[in-house]
C-alpha cells in the first residue's frame, strides 16, 4: 500500500529515497562534508548523518553564502541529502537547491506531515509534483 | 511569468551564454515565488565566500562570456599579502583566493571585499529595488533604509548583477512587507551586545515571520542594528525587521503592521537573553586570542576597541576585521598605531570563516558575534562571546572567566 499526495516543484528532479525529519530549521554548512553527519550544537539532527536522505524541514536558516557551499560539499563527496521537503521557501535555500540540482518540493498537504515518520521510503517526484510514501 | 522583449532575449542566449545561465536560474526563481514579471535592480552585492561552490558558480559564469550589468560590491574572503606575513598559506588556498579575485574581477564587480557595504560604499534610498545577499546586509537595506531587497543568496544575487532584473516577489511588495509578530521586549536592552543576543534569541520563536520590535530604545548604533540583522540570520532566516519608532516603515505599530493585528505576541525576558548566551558560548577559561569584525566593525567601533586598549598590554593576540576604507580611516586616525602597540591588529578583506586562520584551529577565542562563533564550528574554533569591554579585559588577562 502507498499514499500519495501533491505538492509544489521548487528544484526539479525525481528520486527516491529514506525519510529523515527535521523539526529544526537547517544549514548544510553545519554538516561535516566527509561523513554527511549535522555538527550543528544543540540541533535536533545534531550527530546524525544526512547522507542519501530525503530531508524533511520547516525551512532554510544562516548566512546567504553557505548553503550553497554546503550543499556543493556534499554534493561532491556524495553525503548530501536526495531531497528536501520544505515548508517556508527562502531564495538562498531555493537559488542554491537549483544551482545545486537538488529535488526540492514544497505546498504539501497537512495530513502528510501528519503521515510521514523517519524511515519511511519516499518518492519525490518534483516535476510532477507528487509525493509518495511507500510501504 | 512574463517577459519583456529585452530579458526573453537574454534567456534564449542573444547577449551569450553567461547572461542566458543567469536569466535562466532568475526565471526558475521567480516561477517558484510566482513571480510576475522582472523588475530592474539599481544596486546588488554579492556575498562572495571564496569556498569551492563560490569559485565554481563565478568561474562558470565567466568562462560563460557574463559581465555585470549592475557591478556589485563583494563580501571578503581573506588578505592574503597580510596573511603570507604572519602565517603559512598553503599553496592551494592561495591559488583559490588568487581565481576567486581574478573571477570577480572579470565579471565586472567592484572590489570592496566586505560585508558592510551599505555602510559606505553601496548605500541604498528609500524604496529602490536592489538585491543584496549578505546575511548582514539584507535585513539592513529592508529595515533600516527601507530600501527593497529579497534575502538573495550569494548566486542568485549575482545573476541579479549580470542581467540587472529580478524577479518581483517577496519583500519587493508592500503587501509582505508587513510586521506579522509583535515582540516584547522586556529585558533590558542597553548597549550593542545586547542586539547580538536579541538577534539570536528570537528567530526559533517566530517561525518564518516579519517581527515588529517595541519597547527598545529609539536611539541604536549603526553596529547594534548591524549586530541584530546579523544574529537574526544566523539563527534564522529573517529579511527584514521593524523597530516602532526606529526604522523608515514603521513609524508607529499601525504602520508597522499595515493596519492589521499581530498574529501573536512574543515577549523577550531578561532571562531569554541570559539563556541563548549561556547555550551559544563555549566554556570559559584561558584563551589563545580575541577576534573582533563578525559583520566588519566599523570606524566607532574600532576606535571603541583602540581607547579600551589605549596605554595597555595583550596578552593574547587581538585582529579587528574591517573594510580598506575603515582601516585607512583607522591609520590616519591613530587607532592602529594604538592597536598595535597593545598587541592588536586590523586586518582589512578579511572573513573570520576563512583558511587563513588555520593558525588558530584547535584554539579557543574571545568574540563579541555568536555568528563569528557559529560559523567557525566547521573549523574547530572555540569562542566564548561576551560584550567588546569584556573581550578586552579577557584579552589582556589570557582568560575569560
Amino acid at each position: 500500500m502507498s499514499e500519495t499526495y501533491g505538492c509544489h516543484k521548487v528544484s526539479e528532479g525525481v528520486i527516491e529515497g529514506e525519510v529523515l525529519i527535521s523539526t529544526d530549521d537547517f544549514c548544510f554548512y553545519l554538516v561535516d562534508p566527509k561523513t554527511g553527519v549535522v555538527i550543528e550544537k544543540n540541533h535536533c539532527l545534531e550527530g546524525q548523518s544526512i547522507a542519501d536522505k530525503i530531508l524533511v524541514f520547516p525551512s532554510g536558516k544562516g548566512s546567504s553564502v553557505v548553503q550553497a557551499d554546503g550543499m556543493y560539499q556534499l554534493k561532491m563527496t556524495g553525503k548530501g541529502p536526495r531531497a528536501l521537503i520544505i515548508k517556508y521557501p527562502d531564495t538562498v535555500l531555493v537559488a542554491s537547491s537549483i544551482i545545486m540540482e537538488l529535488p526540492v518540493v514544497d505546498r504539501v498537504p497537512k495530513d502528510f506531515y501528519e503521515q510521514v515518520k523517519n524511515g519511511d521510503k519516499l518518492r519525490v517526484d518534483a516535476d510532477q509534483g507528487i509525493l509518495i510514501i511507500q510501504s | 511569468m512574463q517577459l519583456t522583449v529585452e530579458e526573453q532575449e537574454m534567456l534564449d542566449g542573444k547577449y551569450g551564454k553567461g547572461t542566458q545561465i543567469a536569466m535562466k536560474i532568475q526565471v526558475a526563481l521567480g516561477e517558484v515565488f510566482d513571480a510576475p514579471k522582472m523588475v530592474p535592480v539599481s544596486r546588488t552585492h554579492v556575498a562572495l565566500s571564496n569556498q569551492e561552490a563560490d569559485l565554481w558558480f563565478v568561474e562558470k559564469l565567466v568562462n560563460a562570456g557574463a559581465r555585470c550589468k549592475i557591478s556589485p560590491t563583494v563580501n571578503p574572503g581573506f588578505n592574503l599579502e597580510y596573511f603570507q606575513c604572519i602565517t603559512t598559506i598553503s599553496k592551494e588556498d592561495e591559488q583559490t583566493i588568487r581565481r576567486t579575485r581574478q573571477a570577480y574581477k572579470d565579471i565586472g564587480a567592484t572590489l570592496t571585499f566586505d560585508c558592510t557595504p551599505y555602510l559606505e560604499k553601496n548605500v541604498p534610498r528609500f524604496g529602490e529595488i536592489t538585491a543584496f545577499s549578505e546575511s548582514s546586509a539584507t535585513p539592513f537595506i529592508n529595515s533600516v533604509y527601507g530600501a527593497r531587497t529579497n534575502r538573495e543568496s550569494a548566486q542568485s544575487a549575482l545573476c541579479a548583477a549580470i542581467t540587472g532584473r529580478t524577479p518581483l516577489y517577496g519583500f519587493l511588495l508592500d503587501e509582505n512587507r508587513k510586521g506579522q509578530v509583535l515582540i516584547d521586549v522586556q529585558a533590558d536592552v542597553k548597549n550593542d551586545f545586547d542586539y547580538q543576543l536579541l538577534g539570536y534569541a528570537v528567530p526559533k520563536k517566530l517561525q518564518f515571520k516579519t517581527p515588529v520590535f517595541v519597547n527598545l530604545p529609539t536611539d541604536p548604533s549603526p553596529a547594534a542594528l548591524m549586530n541584530l540583522g546579523a544574529q537574526l540570520n544566523t539563527a534564522g532566516n529573517v529579511p527584514m525587521y521593524h523597530i516602532v519608532g526606529v526604522t523608515p516603515e514603521a513609524r508607529t505599530v499601525e504602520e508597522a503592521f499595515q493596519g492589521d493585528e499581530p498574529e501573536r505576541i512574543i515577549t523577550i525576558t531578561q532571562e531569554d537573553l541570559d539563556q541563548v548566551h549561556s547555550e551559544i558560548t563555549d566554556p570559559v577559561g584561558k584563551i589563545d586570542f580575541a577576534l573582533f569584525g563578525c559583520p566588519h566593525f566599523n570606524l566607532n567601533q574600532v576606535a571603541q576597541v583602540a581607547d579600551l586598549v589605549k596605554g595597555k598590554e595583550l596578552k593574547v593576540k587581538l585582529w579587528i576585521m574591517t573594510s580598506s576604507l575603515t582601516k585607512e580611516l583607522a591609520t590616519r586616525m591613530g587607532y592602529l598605531e594604538t592597536l598595535q602597540a597593545a598587541g592588536g591588529d586590523i586586518v582589512d578583506d578579511t572573513c573570520m570563516d576563512q583558511p587563513c586562520w588555520e593558525f588558530l584551529y584547535g584554539k579557543k577565542g574571545v568574540t563579541d558575534s555568536p555568528k563569528c562563533a557559529y560559523y567557525t564550528k566547521r573549523r574547530n574554533m572555540q569562542f566564548v562571546i561576551r560584550k567588546v569591554e569584556d573581550c578586552i579585559e579577557a584579552a589582556m588577562r589570557g582568560e575569560v572567566s
